[in-house]
């Protein structure tokens, strides 16, 4: 039943999404996330759901509005430029408070960019991406495994806080091959039945209607208010893995796939007898600010070392969370290079006060 | 006392916030009175677009959602693929179809949605205060075409029926009026029968209804009315365009 196998990282996603309840799928292609809409068109009618290849990301991420609205588990997939065009309905869809997931296989840009790996579409996903004051449930998975276990839980937390949760994982964790264990087929009736949802069962005063127009201040800044205090709520789904941190003078900290190679640095910086540690944020937004003040506190620690795949956008929180107390350095690389874990030693060893 | 006429359950008691004169009231009455001539077995799920009609979900008396900017037939084919049963039905303006929401007009019709659009053409932008729309007429004057519109420097007006009619995935495409009684009265004919279509399940329909906009046009109600009769109906003849 639990049984080990091997999976390429867009595939794994893709099933399981279908194991946490996914049933309408609305994609457009894009290089590297292509084989989860692939995936999905053929296995979502296997298990009673629906597919649409979408004219265009934006047409997909409304189809997700519609699907969603009207009670669905609904997702959506793409790659960078496709997660910009789908920007717009993201904010109506945190603004109309519907639950879905989106997956954004990152690849490099601006523009046009590469298809290879990277991390820069950080920003775009933590701070709010669309227009108007939103926030999403954001993950940085760094393996496959990890990516199957938060695509499955998805669902239930998009559904929880009635939000859009967004997996932010790159070319790398979309292409790759990993074992993985996949988990039970979530029992579809088991779903709590969403009171709120246009599903047509209703009507006159029972009817319900799905929006984000506020056309008066009050009520729009009372709406705000809400989901302000819904993401306050939210920092109870902070998730943060520290490796080799308790003693180390150097944390390095990065997300996703760079948290890998970061790991791989801290031990040939231990066996070299530098005492460094990781920090490794699971969950993007809400972010662990509070392991980086903790540590930043702490006298053994001496400097952080933000390690991405862009040209710096992860580092801006760390710094708002280390608040001066300790430097905060950064190396990066873009445009889809990857550094290795020597060349992050080397530019580690460099960058040490 | 014997009730002679009343207004249709499908619409609430909310007053149409509409100017005087604007025919998105009367178009509100008819595809409210089509829907409930299906007998209100089915349930029944609408899309309210960006436009003047975006308060349509005050209006109309079922589940609604209200779609960004041209994106109601997207919302609406995400809606169906959910409930295959109930009635999904989009309105829209022409700024909001023909222009931004284009492609998710055409790949609905072409995909077959089992779905219904009822299409305002007021050949207006009317909610942002009259720029010229995809559907604004040669000539025709607007904030954005201030010396009326021409060919060489606008583009021509789109027609949208004549352009569905040419996909396969169209069932029912028709275009009417609400210039006068008569008008009226084969209009919703042709919104019930575009309903009808649906609930057999034959693929996408869409009733283009000529609007007007008396505020936009600068026009009394009752000229709006001439103007749509004598004008807008040259460059967007009435019928049937396409039936299966
Ligand atoms: C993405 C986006 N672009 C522009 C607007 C502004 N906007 C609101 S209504 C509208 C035009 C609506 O015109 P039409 O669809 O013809 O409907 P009418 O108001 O004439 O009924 C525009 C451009 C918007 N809300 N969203
Ligand atoms: S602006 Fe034009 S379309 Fe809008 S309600 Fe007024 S008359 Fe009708």
């Amino acid at each position: 039943m639990s049984e080990r196998i091997l999976m390429k990282g867009n595939e794994a996603v893709a099933e399981a999404a279908v194991r946490g309840g996914c049933r309408y799928f609305f994609g457009y292609p894009i290089t590297p996330q292509n084989e989860i809409p692939e995936y999905m068109s053929k296995r979502l009618p296997e298990v009673g759901g629906a597919f649409i290849q979408a004219e265009s990301e934006v047409s997909a991420i409304n189809m997700v509005y519609g699907a969603a609205g009207a009670g669905g588990r609904a997702m959506t997939s793409s790659s960078s430029p496709g997660i910009s065009l789908k920007q717009e309905g993201i904010s109506y869809i945190a603004g109309a408070e519907l639950p879905c997931v989106i997956v954004n296989m990152v690849r490099s840009g601006p523009g046009l960019g590469g298809i290879l790996p990277s991390q820069g579409d950080y920003f775009q996903s933590v701070k709010g991406g669309g227009h108007g004051d939103y926030r999403m449930l954001v993950y940085g998975p760094a393996s496959i495994q990890e990516a199957v276990d938060i695509t499955y839980k998805a669902f239930e937390k998009a559904e929880k806080y009635r939000i859009p949760v967004m997996i932010l994982g790159d070319g790398v964790l979309g292409q790759m091959m990993e074992p993985v264990v996949l988990p039970e087929m979530t029992d579809i009736a088991s779903i709590p039945v969403k009171e709120w949802a246009t599903d047509g069962t209703k009507s006159g005063k029972d009817r319900r209607i799905i929006n984000s127009l506020y056309i008066e201040a009050d009520v729009l800044e009372g709406m705000n208010n809400k989901f302000a205090a819904l993401y306050e709520r939210m920092k109870a789904e902070t998730a943060c893995e520290t490796y080799l941190a308790d003693d180390a003078e150097i944390i390095l900290t990065a997300f996703g796939i760079t948290a890998r190679i970061a790991k791989s640095a801290v031990d040939i910086l231990r066996e070299s007898g530098v005492k460094a540690g990781l920090i490794r944020p699971i969950t993007l937004y809400p972010f662990p600010s509070d392991i980086y003040a903790q540590y930043a506190a702490k006298k053994t620690v001496k400097q952080f070392i933000t390690l991405e795949l862009n040209l710096g956008q992860m580092v801006e929180d760390v710094r708002l969370a280390v608040n001066g107390a300790k430097p905060v350095d950064f190396y990066g690389r873009s445009g889809g290079n990857i550094m290795s874990p020597e060349e992050t030693v080397q530019q580690v060893l460099k960058k040490i006060k | 006392m014997q009730k002679v006429f009343q207004k249709s359950a499908l619409l609430t008691d909310t007053p149409f916030h509409y100017c005087p004169g604007c025919t998105h009231g009367i178009s509100h009455r008819i595809t409210a009175e089509a829907l409930e001539e299906l007998g209100g077995k089915q349930g029944i799920i609408g899309v309210a677009p960006v436009g003047c009609a975006v308060f349509a979900y005050n209006y109309f008396n079922c589940d609604i959602q209200q779609a960004a900017h041209g994106r109601a037939p997207a919302v609406a084919s995400g809606i169906k693929r959910v409930c295959p049963d109930k009635i999904v039905f989009a309105y829209q303006g022409d700024g909001d179809l023909a222009s931004i929401g284009m492609a998710e007009t055409v790949h609905a019709a072409a995909r077959g949605e089992n779905i219904t659009i009822i299409f305002i053409n007021n050949a207006i932008y009317g909610m942002t205060g009259g720029q010229m729309a995809p559907t604004t007429l040669i000539g025709q004057k607007s904030t954005t075409s201030q010396g009326g519109r021409t060919a060489a420097l606008q583009g021509n007006p789109i027609r949208i029926c004549e352009m569905l009619a040419t996909l396969d995935g169209a069932s029912y495409i028709a275009r009417v009026s609400l210039h006068d009684l008569k008008s009226v009265v084969a209009a919703k004919k042709a919104v019930k029968k575009a309903f009808d279509y649906q609930v057999a399940g034959k693929g996408f329909s869409l009733v283009e209804i000529l609007s007007t906009c008396p505020t936009n046009w600068g026009m009394t109600p009752e000229n709006s009315m001439e103007y749509v009769k004598n004008e807008m109906t040259k460059v967007y003849p009435l019928g049937v365009f396409k039936e299966v």
